[in-house]
């Protein structure tokens, strides 16, 4: 174990492994085109829970706790878990620490927040310090709306460009045990932690058009620290620019001589038939990008269908308070190098 | 009489394509539209042009938002004539009592209904 600084914003680590990884959605996200991908598909948004704040809450420790059993790491040698979600407070993700009793770093990059702590996650254990580390984040799809819309009976219109917040969580168990040796997993192998960019977008039902410049910022930055360019990946998965943010993010790139195309794929216009399920934009949340790394890239990772992936988690991190005080979006986006041992 | 339905349907539609069409090419929410639609409601009501509209459409000028905005004024503008000074500030929300009132009336029977808190 090692980490190895490439650049300013980039870190690269030596057998950091993600043990075991688990997705939990809710009923839109089961009909998804990643429906199977999953590992439990709740029959409806609540499921018996007595509100969407405690669903959401029992989406992520059912993701953690099923992440967890696969590894079959015990909980007790969980040194830390890390993670976040949309909540005020990040409600979530600290009453959960309340059920699993672990050492626990509540993060806050909105919808970025899983590859943050994915990174960060690899990074201690890297450095020296813990070495099982439980990265997770959920986001609930009425939880959210309450959050950002209230009131959500008022039942308004949505943009065309407006994203849909999955009712989802993802957790993976990343370890840097020495015993865990030879191929078959899947290794952390960088991050390329992102800076605030904010070309000054005010729609905060067009987050895809706010968060595709800190996107195309930090696949950059990484390509820099690294030496390596798309082609070095089989896929590049943005985590919740949806439909229009990539159709962003490609014409960025193409401005300056880059064909991303191929290539580029995105975690919310992954999850939802975008054209069935009346989604608009495509997924975001917290929840998207993390249950669709952990479902459906993880096991496509696993399977070989793909040898290297780039995930690139996007958030916007602004506030209801800042929207309505007419501040721009600023937004914020982590990548995290993956790749099949 | 037969007539009014019609133009109820013709105003009421085109208040509202005017709605969709502000909430389509401008940046605003849903509130600013409310906001928006209450006040240029009022201030026709006040120059006497909505009273006009509703004459023609009925329900069709008084049931969109900007007929919430006419009855406001209207209220205004008749309490003032029987009580003076005082009845600019009884008189808005005299005329919409009924408006309100149903509407926490409705409010509570589907919370009896349905499940409000969750």
């Amino acid at each position: 174990m090692a980490v190895i600084r490439l650049g300013p914003s980039t870190y690269q680590f030596e057998n950091i492994r993600i043990l075991a990884a688990a997705a939990v959605g809710g009923p839109k996200e089961g009909q998804g085109p990643l429906g199977a991908y999953f590992d439990s598909i709740w029959s409806s948004e609540l499921k018996d829970h007595a509100s969407f704040e405690v669903a959401e809450r029992h989406l992520l420790l059912e993701a953690q706790d099923l992440a967890v059993k696969k590894s079959a790491v015990p909980w007790e040698s969980i040194d830390m878990v890390m993670g976040g979600d949309l909540l005020d407070q990040l409600a979530s993700t600290n009453f959960a620490g309340r059920e699993h009793q672990r050492p626990l770093l509540g993060l806050f990059a909105a919808c970025a927040v899983f590859t943050e702590a994915l990174g960060l996650g690899a990074m201690a254990i890297a450095g020296g310090g813990p070495r099982n580390v439980l990265a997770a984040a959920a986001s609930h799809h009425m939880a959210a709306e309450r959050q950002f819309r209230f009131p959500i009976e008022l039942g308004y219109q949505r943009a065309p460009t407006a994203a849909w917040t999955a009712t989802a969580a993802g957790a993976c168990l990343v370890s840097g045990s020495d015993a865990v040796t030879g191929e078959g997993g899947v290794s952390v192998e960088s991050v390329t932690f992102g800076r605030v960019v904010d070309w000054g977008s005010k729609d905060p039902n067009d987050m895809g058009t706010a968060m595709a410049p800190a996107a195309y910022d930090t696949i950059c930055r990484h390509f820099e620290d690294t030496g390596r360019s798309i082609e070095d990946y089989d896929q590049i998965y943005t985590g919740d620019l949806g439909v229009f943010g990539v159709r962003l993010l490609s014409a960025l790139a193409q401005k300056d001589g880059k064909h991303w195309d191929e290539r580029l794929d995105d975690c919310g216009r992954a999850l939802y038939a975008i054209d069935k399920q009346d989604v608009h934009n495509g997924g975001s949340g917290a929840g998207c990008s993390a249950s669709v790394f952990s479902g459906f890239i993880y096991n496509r990772l696993l399977k070989k269908d793909l040898q290297r992936v780039l995930l690139v988690a996007t958030g916007a991190l602004f506030s209801p308070t800042t929207y309505q005080q007419g501040e721009s979006i600023p937004s914020i986006a982590h990548a995290v190098s993956v790749r099949r041992l | 009489m037969p007539l009014i339905f019609l133009w109820a349907f013709i105003i009421g539609g085109l208040l509202c394509v005017v709605a969709q069409l502000t909430l389509d090419l401008f940046p605003l929410t849903p509130a600013h539209i409310l906001v928006l639609f209450v006040v240029i409601g009022a201030i026709l009501g006040g120059v006497g042009l909505y009273g006009k509209l509703v004459a023609v459409a009925g329900a069709g000028a008084s049931v969109p938002l900007t007929g919430f905005g006419y009855t406001l004024v209207t209220g205004v503008g008749e309490a003032v004539k029987t009580k003076g000074v005082l009845g600019l500030l009884t008189g808005g929300l005299t005329a919409a009592a009924g408006g309100i009132k149903a509407a926490v009336l409705f409010g509570l029977a589907a919370s009896l209904v349905f499940k409000p808190k969750v």
